[in-house]
């Protein structure tokens, strides 16, 4: 599988330089380009997010600074790097600066495998998928430093209710992407974009429902940002924060959900591939992405938020036994039929609603006991 | 080491919630003691917005009074304006024209749907809606303010109210636009219902939570949606017509568990109750005179005297006493806002934190006129 | 429409259960002894189904305060004034009526705050709206 880096330059630097250091040099360029193409693209999102949300609310949203807001992200970033830097006194020095940047490293560093395009990725791992999970849960060890060091009721409250959520929906999240990987039959991003000429949405289309769910759960996008519930917490485990800190803690927030909608880009809607020359794969897994970013969006302006219990409840009862369905389903299939063919697209998203509306019934979300005190 | 030494032992975390936290809608500050996420106990502190009105207004004549009652419930002046004329027409024996009746009717209805559109918009943000339907209430809360600026010349304060009557009558366009109001507004109510009322989410964080029964809301002395919601169909408009509403044909909705989701039913309901009221008034609407002539300076006979209305938060009573000087001896608010809550710390107890915030915004108060 | 009841008779019902509590009855105004607000209200909450406390409230006489009951009753509509008269300006003290009326809590915590007004009985009798050690009782007349 060719690299993105495969190229002129490399062969250019291969020639007289050592074959590890031209690798290492390269390396760092592609890195250096993804980590601004991220911090460009929060802008965008960021703009995006606000724009979209004011529609959606009946209002204008930013259009004030530059042509219909569009410098809008250009002057918030200004504004944010030149606040004063704050910290409460009685914080945890070293934590509470270290946690924005590990809140900012987990979305980013999922970033290195996800194949853009056919060869415009970082590093193609085996065990990619993995891989994307391991990183991906060290975001939630900054929120907890972040709730933890701020010293604040309000950022400890949300610090934990993070970390329950990430355990719990961890599982979820897995177990439904089994059904990927026991259809391609590897770990490996690239590989999965490959093996398949159809998106497999067609033929996880209940994967791909729990895997989003459960995911935006993992990032703590509404309706189920507990972590940050503003109508609760204030602002939850960034409370304290204000200036650059808090900015990073935004980026790595929507970094982190940007990865959500590229991972599903890259499973389920089969990424890079599009009709067109080879360069536009670029442009259709991007507009994938956004697109998926948009429906975690449109969720964010319309429901409302769920609680603790109903959160928890929802992972463990709902999520996890469709989950489980979905894998003892997926592999009968495999056995059965190791080659999927096409008929099995309509049985599969027959199978996926009536799961889902029987579970729904079964599954009460809306039982609710007082405890007595 | 023994079976009890192993356990850990807890204690409850004190949590300050307020006086600014996002949801306490103003300066209310709840302490809350937490087992996890489970309040064990929480006691509400007030006085951040204590402004001392009722000590103010004794050195202050009664006209000027009108003023103060705009700052109490400041989200629906209008309805402190008519409590506070009508004690005062009760106090001296004040006659007030037919058409200045009308005009109070459809100056509290529509302030009534202000209100609680407010109310309804607060209450989901509470639920944690990214401020989507409140953008969508004060989208028709603006066209009531407008009108309210038509008629007053304000949009918030509007001391449109005097003993007597109204300060001015309605201006010519003001009954086309009601009108036009009265045809736009169905429309948006439906919009709201369609966008809440079966939101599984909505239901699961409402439906069962903050269950008020009747007997324990009517010895709590709660009144208004709060106590409709709890099924006791008590509104003051019905039971102690005032005003012109006896002449008006309305229903009075109420609920059947008396959970916050039945109090948003509620205020939903009566939202549209206001609508037929409104459609009457501008129907019967009677010419004449706004105000009848009173003196410059008000000196009522000495005595008390106590007139209640339903304002939008539930009965709204004001008593005076007067020594037959040119201000009130005494002037006390019966604010519907501070009595619905006694109850809130019985209703969040064994609830979860977040339920707690909605239940308070279930009850809808306004810190104003709690504190005064 | 609410019927005032008469006060009157309310009283003469009243003294054959409990002689000597009642002072005066005018119009739909009860005048009762400050040591019997809570028998009398009680009495009124049983036999006479005054079940919703509207309105409490107290006012500053100089010579002496009165504590107002504003009673209502869902079930036949009816409505009864209950008053009492304190004597003096310093350790006052009525019957809490919270007991019988969960809604008289808030309201008799603020007449204690902005009168000074005790009420024996109430289970949590702290300043509602101004801080512990403010100077004074603001509703007061000598207040200012």
């Amino acid at each position: 599988m060719p690299r993105v880096w495969d190229n002129f330059v490399y062969n250019w630097l291969a020639g007289f330089l050592q074959d590890w250091v031209a690798f290492l040099i390269m390396g760092i360029v592609v890195m250096a380009i993804i980590l601004n193409f991220l911090a460009l693209l929060v802008m965008v999102l960021q703009y995006m997010d606000r724009r979209l949300i004011a529609r959606f609310q009946v209002r204008f949203g930013p259009n004030r600074v530059g042509p219909s807001g569009l410098l809008q992200p250009i002057a918030d970033t200004i504004k944010l790097l030149t606040k004063e830097d704050l910290r409460p006194r009685l914080a945890d020095p070293l934590v509470f600066t270290l946690a924005p940047l590990v809140v900012f490293l987990g979305g980013t560093l999922a970033f290195a495998v996800i194949p853009f395009n056919r060869s415009g990725f970082l590093a193609d791992l085996n065990v990619g998928i993995l891989y994307i999970f391991a990183i991906t849960s060290l975001g939630a060890v900054g929120i907890f430093m972040a709730g933890w060091s701020s010293n604040n009721k309000y950022s400890l409250f949300g610090a934990m209710r993070a970390v329950a959520q990430l355990v719990a929906y961890e599982v979820p999240v897995v177990v439904s992407i089994l059904g990927v990987v026991l259809i391609t039959e590897s770990l490996s991003l690239v590989d999965i974009v490959e093996k398949r000429d159809i998106p497999l949405i067609l033929l996880q289309p209940l994967g791909f429902l729990i895997y989003l769910a459960a995911a935006t759960a993992e990032v703590g996008r509404p309706p189920f940002d507990l972590l940050e519930a503003e109508s609760e917490l204030i602002a939850g485990y960034h409370t304290e924060y204000n200036g650059m800190r808090w900015a990073l803690l935004q980026l790595g927030e929507y970094v982190a959900t940007f990865a959500v909608a590229a991972v599903v880009t890259t499973l389920f809607l089969g990424g890079w591939k599009g009709p067109g020359p080879a360069v536009l794969g670029y442009v259709w897994f991007m507009l994938k992405a956004l697109f998926v970013y948009l429906l975690i969006l449109w969720v964010r302006a319309s429901l409302p938020r769920v609680r603790i219990d109903q959160l928890m409840g929802f992972a463990w009862k709902f999520l996890l036994p469709l989950a489980l369905l979905n894998v003892f389903i997926t592999a009968a299939e495999a056995l059965m039929w190791p080659d999927f063919p096409w008929l099995l697209v309509p049985v599969n998203i027959a199978i996926a609603l009536g799961l889902v509306v029987l579970w729904s019934s079964l599954f009460q979300l809306r039982a609710y006991r007082k405890v007595e005190a | 080491m023994s079976q009890q030494q192993n356990e850990l032992v807890t204690e409850p975390v004190i949590l300050n919630m307020g006086p600014h936290h996002p949801s306490t809608h103003g300066v209310f500050r709840m302490r809350v003691a937490l087992d996890g996420e489970t309040i064990v106990d929480m006691e509400p502190v007030l006085g951040y917005l204590h402004r001392g009105i009722e000590k103010l207004a004794e050195a202050k004549t009664y006209v000027q009074v009108v003023t103060l009652t705009d700052r109490q419930d400041y989200v629906a002046a209008m309805t402190n304006n008519m409590a506070y004329v009508m004690a005062v027409e009760k106090l001296s024996g004040i006659k007030v024209p037919e058409r200045a009746e009308y005009i109070r009717v459809i100056m509290a209805e529509l302030m009534r749907i202000a209100s609680h559109l407010m109310a309804i918009g607060f209450f989901l943000n509470d639920l944690g809606v990214f401020q989507t339907v409140i953008v969508y209430c004060f989208r028709e809360r603006e066209k009531v303010l407008d009108l309210f600026e038509m008629a007053s010349g304000q949009r918030i304060n509007f001391s449109y109210m005097r003993p007597g009557g109204v300060i001015q009558d309605l201006p010519p366009q003001f009954i086309p636009q009601l009108k036009q109001l009265l045809a736009e507004l169905p429309g948006y109510f439906d919009e709201y219902e369609q966008l809440i009322n079966e939101n599984e989410i909505v239901l699961a964080r409402t439906k069962e939570l903050g269950v008020l029964p009747a007997d324990k809301a009517i010895n709590a002395s709660a009144s208004g949606p709060v106590l409709r919601g709890s099924g006791v169909a008590f509104d003051l408009r019905k039971a102690d017509p005032y005003s012109a509403y006896p002449r008006f044909q309305f229903d009075i909705p109420t609920g059947t568990r008396g959970d916050a989701y039945d109090r948003y039913l509620v205020r939903v309901a009566e939202m549209r109750q206001s609508l037929r009221i409104l459609q009457q008034a501008v129907e019967q609407m009677p010419t004449g005179p706004h105000r009848t002539r009173t003196p410059w300076l008000i000196r009522p006979p000495a005595g008390d005297a106590y007139a209640h209305i339903e304002s939008p938060k539930g009965v709204l009573g004001v008593y005076l006493v007067s020594d037959t000087g040119i201000s009130p001896y005494r002037y006390k608010v019966r604010p519907p806002s501070l009595i619905n809550l006694t109850t809130l710390r019985d209703l969040v107890v064994g609830c979860k934190l977040a339920d707690c915030i909605v239940i308070f915004g279930s009850i809808d108060v306004n810190m104003g006129e709690v504190d005064r | 429409m609410t019927t005032a009841v008469v006060a009157s008779d309310v009283a003469q019902q009243v003294n054959t259960v409990m002689p000597g509590r009642v002072l005066e009855a005018t119009g739909s105004t009860l005048v009762v002894r400050p040591v019997a607000v809570f028998e009398v209200a009680r009495w009124l909450k049983a036999n006479l189904g005054f079940d919703f406390l509207e309105c409490l409230t107290a006012v500053d006489y100089l010579q002496h305060f009165e504590v107002v009951y504003y009673l209502l009753s869902l079930s036949s509509n009816q409505s009864l004034v209950l008053k009492t008269r304190l004597q003096g300006r310093e350790g006052l003290q009525v019957p809490s009526v919270t007991p019988l009326w969960q809604g008289a809590d808030f309201q008799e915590r603020e007449a204690y705050d902005l009168f000074g007004i005790q009420f024996d009985g109430h289970p949590f009798m702290k300043r509602l709206f101004l801080w512990e050690g403010f100077p004074g009782y603001p509703l007061r007349k000598d207040f200012l």
